[in-house]
């Protein structure tokens, strides 16, 4: 079973619970980092990580002495990565999104195989856990590709092990938290209750119902803000699995990089009981 | 004419919460949210509008199921297997992986895949009791949030151009990938909000490395600083040696949260410490915007 912990929006808490629940997960589990551009997994379960690979993306490399400006390379790209500017083939790199067409539709073979570098990939263990992170280039915009390279080391891991995943993915509702959520058995949805939260919530509930996968809330800092998560997980009929209290000790606990389950044995015990409730959720699915 | 972007590596620093604050604070400016993917200045700024247009960018491919031969050609030519096979020998696009790169529909030996554009979100420009504002809502799942900053930040300065305004103040985007590369672009100086905790401090590196990689100016905000006070030194050792001023740090105030609650900013509650604090900051990233604005020129 893989388990995707989201957000719509970052700071709400979604590091917290994927280092928690890793910690109380009591079936064998890989603990992956799907927040390529922000990754702070790692800052928490402290994996020795024993493999990092740069990762590429193929993006096409131009031989301006073979291309005969027919334009259809340029004519294809959606992206404007690639162009013809007064008899001279540009190739704008940062741009291409690697599909690979214009390799493809070159008649003259002007166009080849190149790469350009998105990210590591890190492989390590966190005790006995196995550990995956994704690390976006600074300066690249498309984490994506990244994001499915881990995904596919994932999967190899997946299948020599059969264990379960528990990944933390991107804040926001957009193409990469919505990439990151798609292969996943069960989503966590966390969020905490304050008008920001609240508004954010909705766009993520909104984002990920399409994908029909079985979804379930966790409320963090409960107390603070008002009720209208609580109102509008009722009206949905969205089961919230757990309330995280909001307590100075949490707070303070994860800015010193704490797994918050292992601050007290109360804070244990509700993330006992999320695994337990997402267990439960997810069977029922 | 400047421009200030507020940015933070990651959500929940308190980015909004500060912006909002600043729009108060600031004359003469016009206001832009940039965080197309999840906009909540709206929530205390309560815009309206009084331009609203639709967000159409990229393209979307569909197969067209009464000219689909059932060959294959899209979904071994898509790299990203946005293709499957529907079961009955035909095709049909995911569009949720569908990246609208064109091959599918330019190889497609049956000419079965149409390419219609995409209507990806909404965007528009309203009156808020601070001034005017700019701002969009990308729908969810939707792509191309680079492109929409672009066109917000294009109608900001145009707004400001018309209006005779001096400040275009941003609401950046978290995260370091393409909506914040693209909230960079034009920026005078960008106020890093940050906050004392382990990954607080590696996402403000990582946001620091890439103002840096655009030759932008940062200059760092830690809020609730007073959470973990050793590991504030340590991001205040950072800077120092970075040379980045620490233009303020504020406490941990649940002033912030009753504030969202009334969707007020926090400068319009009771005057505290943490608001004197925070009109000090921005007084001095106004000294700090003018320089770089005018080392630029």
């Amino acid at each position: 079973m893989i388990i995707s912990v989201a957000s719509g929006k970052g700071g709400t808490g979604k590091t917290t619970v994927t280092s928690s629940l890793v910690s109380v997960w009591d079936k064998p589990v890989a603990a992956v980092d799907l927040d390529v551009e922000e990754p702070n997994l790692h800052l928490f379960l402290r994996p020795e990580i024993d493999k990092v690979s740069t990762v590429d993306m193929e993006i096409p490399k131009a031989d301006d002495a073979k291309c005969t400006h027919c334009r259809k390379c340029a004519d294809l790209c959606s992206f404007k990565a690639i162009t013809v500017m007064a008899e001279t083939l540009l190739v704008f790199e940062e741009m291409c999104h690697g599909c690979g067409g214009c390799l493809a539709i070159c008649p003259e073979d002007a166009l080849t195989p190149g790469a350009r570098p998105l990210g590591t990939l890190e492989e390590g263990k966190s005790g006995d856990k196995p550990y995956l992170m994704g690390r976006l280039r600074i300066g690249e915009a498309m984490s994506p590709p990244l994001m499915r390279h881990v995904k596919k080391r994932l999967d190899q891991v997946i299948g020599e092990t059969g264990r379960d995943a528990i990944i933390d993915s991107p804040p926001g509702v957009s193409c990469p938290a919505v990439a990151s959520v798609i292969d996943s058995d069960f989503i966590v949805l966390v969020t905490e209750p304050t008008p920001f939260g609240f508004h954010d919530f909705k766009l993520a509930w909104e984002a990920f119902t399409p994908l029909g996968k079985p979804m379930g809330v966790v409320v963090n800092r409960a107390g603070i803000g008002d009720r209208s998560v609580q109102d509008f997980c009722a009206e949905k009929g969205l089961p919230i699995l757990a309330e995280i209290p909001f307590d100075r000790a949490v707070a303070e606990g994860y800015s010193k990089g704490q797994v918050v389950a292992e601050v007290s044995d109360d804070l244990k015990r509700v993330f006992e009981s999320l695994r337990d409730a997402i267990r439960r959720e997810a069977a029922h699915a | 004419m400047r421009e200030i972007l507020v940015i933070s590596g990651k959500g929940g620093t308190g980015k909004t919460s500060l912006t909002g604050a600043f729009a108060h604070l600031a004359t003469d400016k016009v206001l832009c949210d940039l965080d197309v993917d999840a906009p909540d200045l709206h929530i205390l700024l309560s815009p309206e509008d009084h331009k609203k247009e639709d967000f159409v960018s990229g393209n979307e491919a569909v197969i067209d199921p009464d000219l689909c031969t059932g060959c294959g050609t899209c979904a071994e030519m898509c790299r990203f297997d946005a293709v499957r096979e529907t079961g009955d020998g035909l095709y049909e696009v995911d569009p949720l992986r569908c990246e609208g790169c064109n091959v599918c529909v330019t190889f497609c030996p049956a000419q079965a895949v149409k390419f219609p554009a995409k209507h990806c979100g909404t965007w528009g420009i309203g009156e808020t009791r601070f001034g005017p504002m700019v701002h969009a809502r990308l729908f969810p799942g939707e792509e191309n949030s680079g492109r929409l900053v672009s066109l917000l930040k294009q109608h900001a300065r145009e707004v400001a151009k018309e209006k005779g305004l001096g400040t275009v103040l941003c609401d950046g985007a978290p995260g370091i990938g393409c909506p914040v590369i693209s909230s960079l672009s034009g920026t005078d100086l960008a106020v890093i909000v940050t906050e004392p905790t382990l990954s607080g401090q590696h996402d403000l590196e990582r946001v620091a490395d890439l103002c840096e990689h655009f030759r932008i100016r940062p200059t760092v905000l830690v809020n609730k600083f007073d959470l973990n006070p050793e590991q504030t030194e340590r991001i205040e050792a950072y800077c120092s040696e970075r040379n980045y001023e620490v233009v303020a740090k504020l406490p941990h105030d649940s002033i912030v949260v009753e504030a969202m609650v009334e969707r007020k900013v926090v400068t319009e509650m009771p005057d505290s410490p943490f608001t004197d604090t925070l009109r000090s900051a921005w007084a001095r990233i106004e000294e700090l915007s003018e320089q770089c604005a005018s080392a630029s020129k």
